[in-house]
Order: C-alpha cells, then structure tokens, then sequence
C-alpha cells in the first residue's frame, strides 16, 4: 500500500506559509468523514483546524468572520481537471485554471497529461512543477501519460515520472486500446506504485463509421435523441466492455486502477461486479454526467458536447444511486476548456469537453441536493473523496487537520457565469443556469485562497 | 413562420399553408412567362458546404422566378476551402444583407447556427443526417396532388434510414399529415431507438409492403459497404431493392434522386408508370417558391406589391418584359 500524503505537499503558491488566524463564527460545519455535524466555531490556526468551539466560543487573533447559517465542508479535491499546459494557453493555463479550482471550493486538483505536446517526460513533469509553484492558487498535481506521445504504442519511463513527481499515469482522452500496453503497465505498477487513471472507450464502437472514416466518431449518447438529431452514437456498452476488459486485468495483476468518468448504467454495473469481486478499483462521476442527460443535446448547442456523451435518464439515475451508494467513490469535473473557435461550430465539428470546477458543487447542490435526491452530506464526501485513488490524504476538519475548508452559503442565489468564469474559457453546460448555494471562501492549509466578490465586499 | 431549420417545427396549418401556396406557383409555371415580381429587389444567398445538384438548382431557379437577386456559393472554390469558419462566413456574406440564405451543411445544426448568427430568415437545405425539411414539404405535395389527402395512408421509407436525413424529415412530415409510416432496412442502417424518435414502425426486411399506399426508396451509397454496414451492394440489392416483383401496380414510388441504378431501385421500376420520381423534381421548384415566399413576406405581401405588383400571389401577374 503506498501511503498517503498532505494534499498541501503538492505545488501551489502558499506552500510553507500558512496565513494568520480565522475564526468562522456560529458555522455548520459538516464533515461526514470525520464524523462531524453540528455548530461550531472554526478556529484555523498556523494553518491547521486549532479547535471546533462552542458557537460564539471561539477566539483567535486575526479575522472573525459571521458565519451562521453557512456551512464550512472540507475542502473539495478534483482528480481529473484539463490544465491545457503545455501548447493551449489560449484555453486555460496553470493560473486561472487553479483560480477557477479555488472559486468552486477546492483545494487540489489534478491536471490529465493529454497537452500538446502530451506529459510523457520528467523533464515535462519539472516544468509543470515549477509553473504550479509559482502560479498556483490552489496545490496541483500532474499525470503523465501511460504510453510514450500518448500513442497507445510502448510505456512511458514511468519510473522516472514518478521519481520526479507524477501522481499517477493516464491516457485520458484516449483510451488504452491495446490490451497487451494495458497489461504491462498494470504490471509495471508493482514498481512504480501510482495509480492509472483509465478514459474508457472502444473506438471500434464509438466510431461508427470505423477505421474507414476515424474522423466520424460517436458525438453523442446512441439513443433515442441521436436517433431523432441523426448524430452519429456513442454507445454506452463502448464504455462499459472496456472497464470490464481492465477491471479483468487489474484482477490477473493484482494491480489497481481508477476509471474515469462514468456515464452509463452499463458502466455502473461493470464496476459493482469488479467491486464485488474484489478488484482494486475506484471510479469517479462528473457533475453534468449527475445533471444532464442526451435531452440537453436536442438544442444542438455545443455547450453540452463532452466525451464520454451525456446519456439517458435512466442511466443519470444510474449514476446518482452509485454516488449514494459509494459505489462512484468520488466527483469529478473533467473540466476540459475550450476556445470559442473550437466551440463556435457545428456540433459534431466541436470539440468535445466542458468546464467545471467553479460550478461543480453549486450545481449539484441545486440540482439534487435541495431537490431531496442526494444527502448533502454524501455529496460533500464524495466532492473530497477523490484524492484516496491517488495517495492524498483527503482534507479534515478534525481538530488538528491541516485547514482546508470551503465556507457555502446554502442560499445564495445566482446565475453561472455572470459574474465571469476565472477560467479562461466559457465552454461551461451551466452557463445561465440559476444557481442555490455558492462558495463564498476556500482555505488551503489555513490560507484564505479565494473570497467570493460580494461576500468579500462585506454584502453576501 | 421566420426560418424553415426542421419538420419538427411546423404544425399542420405551416404545411398546409405551404402545399396551397406552392399550387398558386404550380399554375403560373404553365404560363409563358414563368416569372413574378413578388421578392424584386430582395436578395438570397445559396450557402452549399456539399455538393447538391437538384436541391441548389432548384432554390437557385426558385428564387430568380420570384425575382430575387440570387447569389450561390459552394464550397469548391470558396473562403469556405480557405479554412473560413461558418461564423465569419455569415458575418461576411450578411454585409451584403441577405433576406435569405438557404444553408446545405454536411453539419446537424448548422442551419440553426445561422439562424442565431443572421439576421435573415434561414432555409435548412439539408444538415448532414439531420433533416432536409424542404424535401420533406416537397414530397409531401407530390403525394397530395396524386392522393388528394395522407390522412390513413401507409408509407415505407426503404433503405439507408441511419445516414439519411431525408428520411428523418420525411417521417415526421408524413406523419404530421395523418400517414402511418414504416422504416425498412438491414439493422445496421436502422438508427437505435428509431421507433421511439420518430414514431414510425420498424421492418428488416420487405415482407408486408404489399399493404404501403407509398414505397419511397433511399439512396445507398456504396461506401457503406467498406464501413460494413452492408456485406455487400449484392446482399442488399437482393434483400432490399424495390423492383416491378417487389411493387404492385397500385403503389407509388418515389426517391429523393440521385438514384443508385440497379441498387435500391431496379431500371423498370424507375422509369415505370408507378414512379413519381420526375414529378418529385417539378414540385421541388415551386414547393421551393412557396417556401421562400412564406419566409420572406411571411405570407402577406408587402405594401409595394399590393400596390404594383401581384395582388395575390396565387394570381400573380407575370412580369412584362421591356419589349
């Protein structure tokens, strides 16, 4: 077992200097992982959670802030966020994506190495390092590819990667293809010890057209609303016949893995029988896969093209059982910029992908939280949860925690995105939705990393 | 009605509005002089991103018998070839303030796209497998003139319903006019989920035809087989083709051209007395007319043309030409 680490270890800008006191007064703080349900005073001292106190109770030299009626959550984690560093700056780069991360309440994330070029050397793995520390507003990590140019041809040095600081390996936005790449890396992780991180998809089934016409992939979920557009499908068996394929794998090499993005019914079930059958494996859900389904594309609007698909109804309620269920361990955005001129086009010419992070919490509090579907409190575990599948210590407002907290106000209306993204893109499914509940603070390791505008200006 | 961009957008009153007005265009395509004033002085743009022989000919001859200034771009040749986006295409080409522009994509949704990006009113020439809803509307007047009404009538659609965007419109179409449809084909070609989307029935295979009042072929195109949708043109010809056998003397037949010979349709039954084929094409330009008109003057004249030009387009006046 490789042991976990301190999601602060990684780098970001506020590395080694933790900010002055804060007291968060008369907050429901709520940590299901901790145990913790009730009104405190969150008293954050030399960058820790120096004490919960009785409401009113509490005492620190610094800043107090009001905080009734609010709650105070660990701090989210986001293993799969697209940092489009190196080669698409124009789209998001280190800054303003983790300034996005610290605007929707988290305090990590976790950057996918399919850049241009892909993350495959330790020399790209420096680099990212060095940018993360001196830019970062909130800890990022990086993957690097499993397969050398993310060909899908021979393994990277991935030794190397993780000496020099790789946190786990992945392809995303491709999948491993070839059975025979999948099995050695599974089995070169008994040296390397980092998890893989799996996009699953057969391209023999999600482009339909074949090897003839590779360019005329799958664009949406194959049902009944490609079926009206005429949009080529995206099966959801594409999906699940490769997470059963790997989880079959990881079982023979007694290896673990983590799949990406689960979007359908059939991939929920493919992973509850890998579970059952005692494989190594975790998986994470995105919000719009939680939120939307395929309906959203009858507007033919590119907003909602992402891959894998939005899918069926059936298949979203799928998803939000295995949230509740703790068979999805975890939430993750994908969020994946994109430029206007890669969105500004025909559907089935857009690029695929969709932001997330300012949005990701506030979304699904709206959409099933306060609707009764989801209990806040599965959700914000499962917002946190996903730094266990690569080595983090998730956060905790234990008592001697290192503080990394997010301040919600559960009431707060407000529409996304007028008030701008922090990223660098819009490519957004949210944009224009009507938001309950908003982030309006987030601590990295006792340091104020982000305060919501209004809230900030002393109106929220 | 501002835009024409699906069948799924129009109730029964557009269409029936559209059938009349393209009678009023039917006669005075008998006259000698086959021109009317109504849209002089407006100006139309052809935008076709795919290569099209009937359907651009046809808005192309449309518009000028409406007397519309009338430019056509494809794409050979064009900005378009030059890497140009859509986007910049429409805010380019709108300096010329086009009324209209009637947009073929090998894109779903790019006639919407317009639609937002224009202010002109937008005719879907066809958007990849999407819909072709001017062909539907044409269809839809050959059949009423031959059949007076589609109410109870049965219609199978045969062939390649995956990749065809003639056929999603069609359905829907014939069946916003009361007919009971049925898409025939081998599975492969058969989108998923089919039934539900559009509310038409499903048939692999040719048995059971006898009972269609209409047999509307679609084009098979050969490279389907290297996807293998098809094992062979052979197999499907065999299993799919409607020939003088397979069609009864009292059914009609139609494609929306161009025909695959010996493919989906046998050479008899294309030049045979069942087949509406031709007749498809003549509707194409004043169904074409009308839809242009209705867009354009969203069925009332303008003040100008009440005054000078025809009172009613239904008894338009033809032009006189400068003698």
């Amino acid at each position: 077992m490789t042991p976990t680490r301190a999601i602060s270890s990684l780098d970001w800008r506020g590395a080694g200097s933790p900010g002055g006191d804060l007291v968060l007064r008369r907050a429901s703080v709520l940590d299901p992982r901790a145990g913790i349900d009730g009104v405190h005073d969150v008293v954050i001292r030399d960058g820790e959670i120096a004490e919960l106190a009785e409401p009113g109770a509490g005492e620190g030299r610094g800043e107090v802030i009001e905080a009734e009626g609010k709650h105070v959550f660990p701090a989210f984690f986001d293993p799969h966020v697209h940092l489009r560093v190196p080669g698409d700056e124009d789209e998001e780069d280190i800054e303003t994506g983790t300034r996005a991360a610290a605007a929707g309440g988290y305090c990590g994330v976790l950057a996918m190495a399919n850049t241009n070029p892909p993350v495959d050397t330790a020399g790209d793995v420096l680099a990212l390092r060095e940018q993360a520390a001196e830019h970062g507003s909130v800890p990022a990590g990086f993957l690097a590819c499993v397969s050398r140019g993310m060909e899908g041809g021979d393994l990277t040095e991935m030794a190397e990667l993780r000496d020099t600081g790789a946190v786990g390996f992945s392809d995303d936005g491709l999948p491993i293809a070839n059975a025979r790449l999948m099995r050695r890396a599974l089995q070169y992780q008994h040296l390397v010890g980092a998890n893989i991180a799996l996009h699953e998809e057969d391209h023999d089934l999600s482009r339909p057209a074949g090897a003839h016409a590779p360019h005329l992939g799958g664009v949406m979920h194959e049902g009944v609303v490609s079926a009206a557009l005429g949009l080529a499908g995206w099966p959801s068996v594409a999906e699940s016949t490769m997470i059963a394929r790997d989880a079959a794998l990881a079982a023979y090499e007694d290896a673990r893995i983590h799949v990406q993005h689960l979007s359908a019914r059939e991939s929920v079930e493919a992973v509850a029988a890998a579970k059952d059958a005692g494989v190594r494996i975790t998986c994470e859900a995105t919000p719009h896969h939680l939120a939307l389904t395929d309906e959203a594309v009858r507007s033919l609007d590119s907003r909602f093209k992402m891959n894998p698909p939005l899918r069926a109804e059936d298949d979203r309620q799928a998803l939000i059982e295995a949230v509740r269920s703790g068979l999805i361990d975890c939430i993750a955005t994908d969020h994946a910029p994109h430029s206007a001129e890669e969105k500004e086009v025909p559907f089935e010419e857009a690029a695929m992908g969709v932001t997330g992070l300012k949005t990701a919490f506030a979304a699904l509090h709206t959409v099933l939280v306060l609707p009764g579907v989801l209990d806040l409190g599965i959700l914000v575990e499962r917002m946190s949860a996903g730094a266990a599948p690569f080595d983090f210590e998730p956060p905790s407002l234990a008592p001697g925690s290192e503080a990394c907290a997010v301040l919600f106000d559960p009431e707060a209306k407000w529409e996304a995105g007028a008030d701008g993204w922090e990223s660098r893109s819009d490519n957004s499914c949210f944009a224009g939705r009507r938001m309950v509940g908003r982030v309006l603070m987030t601590v990295v390791a006792g340091q104020v990393v982000y305060r919501q505008r209004s809230f900030a200006m002393g109106v929220a | 009605m501002k835009h024409l961009l699906a069948i799924g957008d129009l109730d029964r009153d557009d269409v029936e509005r559209i059938m009349q007005r393209a009678e009023g265009f039917a006669e005075v395509g008998r006259r000698d002089i086959k021109k009317v004033p109504t849209l002089r002085g407006r100006t139309i743009l052809n935008l076709f991103y795919e290569s099209s022989t009937r359907t651009s000919s046809s808005f192309e001859l449309a518009a000028k018998r409406l007397s519309a200034d009338v430019v056509s771009i494809k794409s050979s040749g064009s900005s378009v070839d030059k890497g140009e986006s859509l986007k910049d295409t429409i805010a380019t080409l709108g300096a010329y303030g086009p009324e209209a522009i009637v947009i073929r994509s090998p894109h779903a949704g790019a006639a919407d796209l317009v639609a937002r990006w224009s202010d002109a009113a937008v005719v879907n020439a066809g958007d990849g497998k999407h819909e072709h809803p001017s062909q539907a509307l044409l269809d839809t007047y050959t059949l009423r003139r031959r059949l007076g009404s589609l109410e109870g009538k049965k219609i199978w659609i045969v062939g390649d319903v995956l990749h065809s965007r003639v056929a999603r419109s069609n359905v829907l179409a014939f069946r916003l006019m009361g007919a009971q449809v049925t898409v025939c084909g081998p599975p492969t070609l058969i989108p998923r989920d089919v039934d539900a989307a559009l509310g038409c029935r499903v048939s692999y295979e040719l048995d059971g035809l006898e009972e269609a009042d209409v047999v509307y072929a679609l084009r098979m195109q050969q490279e389907r087989m290297r996807e293998s949708f098809v094992p062979s043109i052979r197999e499907y010809a065999a299993r799919y083709q409607i020939d003088s056998r397979r069609l009864s003397p009292r059914q009609l037949l139609m494609h929306p051209g161009p025909v695959n010979r010996g493919v989906e349709l046998s050479g008899e039954v294309i030049d045979g007395p069942n087949s509406l084929i031709t007749e498809q094409v003549e509707s194409g330009l004043v169904v074409r007319m009308a839809i242009l008109y209705e867009l354009l003057t969203r069925g009332r004249p303008r003040p100008e043309e009440q005054s000078g030009g025809p009172r009613d387009v239904s008894d338009p006046t033809p032009i006189k030409e400068p003698a």
